[in-house]
């Protein structure tokens, strides 16, 4: 068995109710989204806000219940039962992307890299104390005896996010989902983290569904890329392919708008291949046609996710070349 | 004559502990209709260089230096007339966080309102309000809404309309697209651009070297309170001198060519008790005995580094 992680047709909706009125709209936050994972890949979630990657990644744990569709971990079936939701909370990790937020200031760091240890009953005290030193070792906090004792304020954000990263190891996940975790960092020390997260993955084979909105660090970490939009899927394949060739005009989009440090970029106007946004949600037919500057007439139907070449899928009629 | 110009200002914040020193010495100056990006990691004092330029630090912050604006000193006049004459008249700033510098209690008009009254602009209001509402992309719904009612770009962009209302001849954008998705940031760059267009300059405060190659002729690259390296835009990214400077451009993750990237090892040191000689030289993989001195400025081809490898 070669699949860590098989999410097959989920679905969240949530429904949009003002106080005052019964009648409200309904969100698709997540529709019809299907994705594998094989052992040790990372897998890009890119799309910007609101597309449902944070959902796409509470679902896979349930911290939400899915409307429907499956979820299927290393083999098992995830369901309501506890033995099914205790393994995917032990063995699936979350990393958020505040690391100001994720942590609690009035904890010192070994309590907080202690406390899953003590909610899944695993190892004695001392035996705890050692597998927090030796995760800390493993984030590379140096000296890690004296980080032990240390409360949040005292270090910085790259070093709080290595605390969050650690925290996640404690448990020797087999998959780490980490949804943005370095967009609040300097630019400076995002490489470091990323490169930190490419070493455990090596080191231990860990699979990793890394959420962001960014291509560039995408492009640094992943394999495979998905991109969402409104809720679905419109393009996934080998992370080089689709970004290089995108297929998907939204791809297109998010590429254009991405920055280089290149001095010629004061001179021209920036363009981004893409109509402005309306703020309405469309939810019949191609969710993008509103925005998209290649829209025909047939965008009304919905596009099929199809097979557009080897390992890549694309939602769209009129497939960029 | 320089349009602005900083020379030597120290600002410094008086803790329990002793001064931190977050500007220390810097200087700069721009030609008429020429832009600025001031890069560095955080807390390297780049927020505090602006808020000093906008005097809303505390007086006694500010220990030596000047800042002149066309010819004139905009340090040394009296408080008062600083605040009614040049404060978001000709300078004004676009704060970092604008999702949350706006009032949630009062409408978007309102809030222009008071900067007006505050001004004691005699024109109509209203059709100001609704022209700078035009001139940054947004309809003029917006100004009957609550800024909980509106999205992070839209926000965004009323406090860069905010920071326009009086037609300042310079704009200081603190991480003006830090937190905003992609699509969002490159209209906010764009808006940046037109703005550039009609005549202002903008000093842009960020740490993401790739944004500021879209607006700045100029760069200023901050470490640990102190401008290392001053210059053209082309010249830093085509031929950057200082070591931090090198390594800050390698650590920017690229879509395009090499995947790997390098990052800066260590913190930088406290601005409490910042260390003699060069800031960067624990870090600094071309570190000599020499570094352990102060470092002077040393003239490059449009500006300045602070590097004993240039002497």
């Amino acid at each position: 068995m070669n699949e860590i992680l098989l999410v097959q047709n989920l679905t969240k909706h949530f429904a949009k109710k003002g106080i005052f009125s019964s009648s409200g709209t309904v969100v698709k936050a997540v529709d019809d989204v299907s994705f594998s994972l094989k052992k040790g890949e990372v897998l890009v979630l890119a799309g910007e806000s609101g597309s449902g990657k944070s959902t796409t990644a509470r679902l896979i744990l349930r911290a939400i219940e899915p409307d429907s569709g499956r979820i299927v971990f290393d083999g098992i079936e995830i369901g309501n039962d506890n033995k099914s939701l205790e393994k995917i909370r032990m063995q699936c990790q979350m990393i958020h992307q505040d690391p100001y937020a994720s942590i609690n200031p009035r904890m010192k760091i070994s309590d907080i890299i202690m406390e899953p240890l003590e909610i899944h009953k695993i190892g004695t005290k001392e035996e705890r104390k050692k597998m927090v030193l030796d995760a800390l070792h493993e984030v590379k906090l140096e000296p890690a005896e004296d980080v032990f004792n240390k409360f949040p304020h005292m270090l910085s954000g790259g070093q709080r996010q290595r605390v969050v990263l650690a925290r996640a190891l404690v448990l020797k996940p087999k998959l780490i989902i980490a949804d943005e975790p370095v967009s609040m960092l300097d630019v400076s020390i995002r490489a470091e983290v990323l490169e930190l997260m490419r070493e455990l993955q090596q080191k231990h084979d860990i699979s990793y569904i890394y959420i962001t909105h960014d291509l560039s660090t995408a492009r640094y970490l992943g394999q495979n890329i998905s991109i969402m939009y409104l809720g679905k899927i419109v393009e996934s394949g080998p992370i080089d392919e689709v970004l290089l060739h995108p297929r998907h005009p939204y791809t297109q989009a998010l590429l254009d708008a991405i920055s280089e440090p290149e001095p010629d970029n004061l001179l021209k106007e920036k363009k981004i291949r893409i109509n402005e946004p309306l703020d309405i949600d469309v939810y019949q037919g191609c969710r993008f046609r509103a925005r998209c500057p290649y829209a025909i007439e047939k965008c009304n139907e919905e596009p099929p996710l199809e097979q557009t070449g080897q390992d890549r899928l694309a939602a769209c009629f009129v497939k960029l070349d | 004559m320089a349009f602005i110009s900083v020379e030597n200002l120290k600002t410094g914040y008086e803790t329990e502990k002793g001064i931190v020193q977050a500007v220390d010495d810097v200087s700069f100056s721009l030609e008429n209709g020429e832009s600025i990006g001031i890069a560095g990691e955080s807390a390297c004092g780049k927020s505090t260089l602006g808020l000093s330029i906008m005097r809303i630090v505390p007086d006694v912050s500010i220990t030596s230096g000047d800042i002149t604006l066309e010819g004139k000193s905009i340090l040394k006049m009296p408080k008062s007339e600083f605040a009614k004459n040049v404060r978001w008249k000709d300078v004004s700033m676009v704060f970092q966080g604008a999702m949350n510098s706006l009032d949630p209690v009062f409408t978007v008009e309102e809030q222009f309102v008071e900067v007006l009254k505050q001004h004691r602009y005699d024109g109509d209001y209203k059709q100001k309000i609704s022209e700078i509402v035009n001139s940054v992309g947004l309809t003029q719904d917006v100004l009957k809404k609550y800024p909980h009612e509106l999205s992070g770009g839209m926000k965004q962009r009323i406090v860069i309309a905010m920071a326009l209302l009086l037609k300042p001849k310079f704009v200081i954008a603190d991480e003006p697209t830090t937190a905003l998705d992609v699509l969002v940031q490159a209209q906010i760059i764009n808006l940046l651009k037109k703005m550039k267009k009609e005549g202002m300059s903008i000093m842009l405060i960020t740490h993401d070297l790739a944004i500021i190659s879209e607006v700045a002729e100029k760069i200023g690259i901050m470490y640990a309170g102190k401008m290392i390296e001053f210059g053209s835009a082309a010249e830093i990214y085509k031929n950057p001198k200082h070591p931090y400077t090198q390594a800050l451009l390698k650590s920017i993750p690229r879509l395009r060519g090499d995947k790997v990237t390098n990052y800066i090892k260590g913190n930088p040191p406290s601005l409490m008790h910042p260390p003699q000689g060069c800031r960067f030289y624990d870090r600094c993989p071309q570190a000599m005995e020499k570094c352990k001195k102060d470092v002077p400025k040393f003239k490059t081809d449009s500006g300045y580094v602070s590097c004993w490898l240039y002497e």
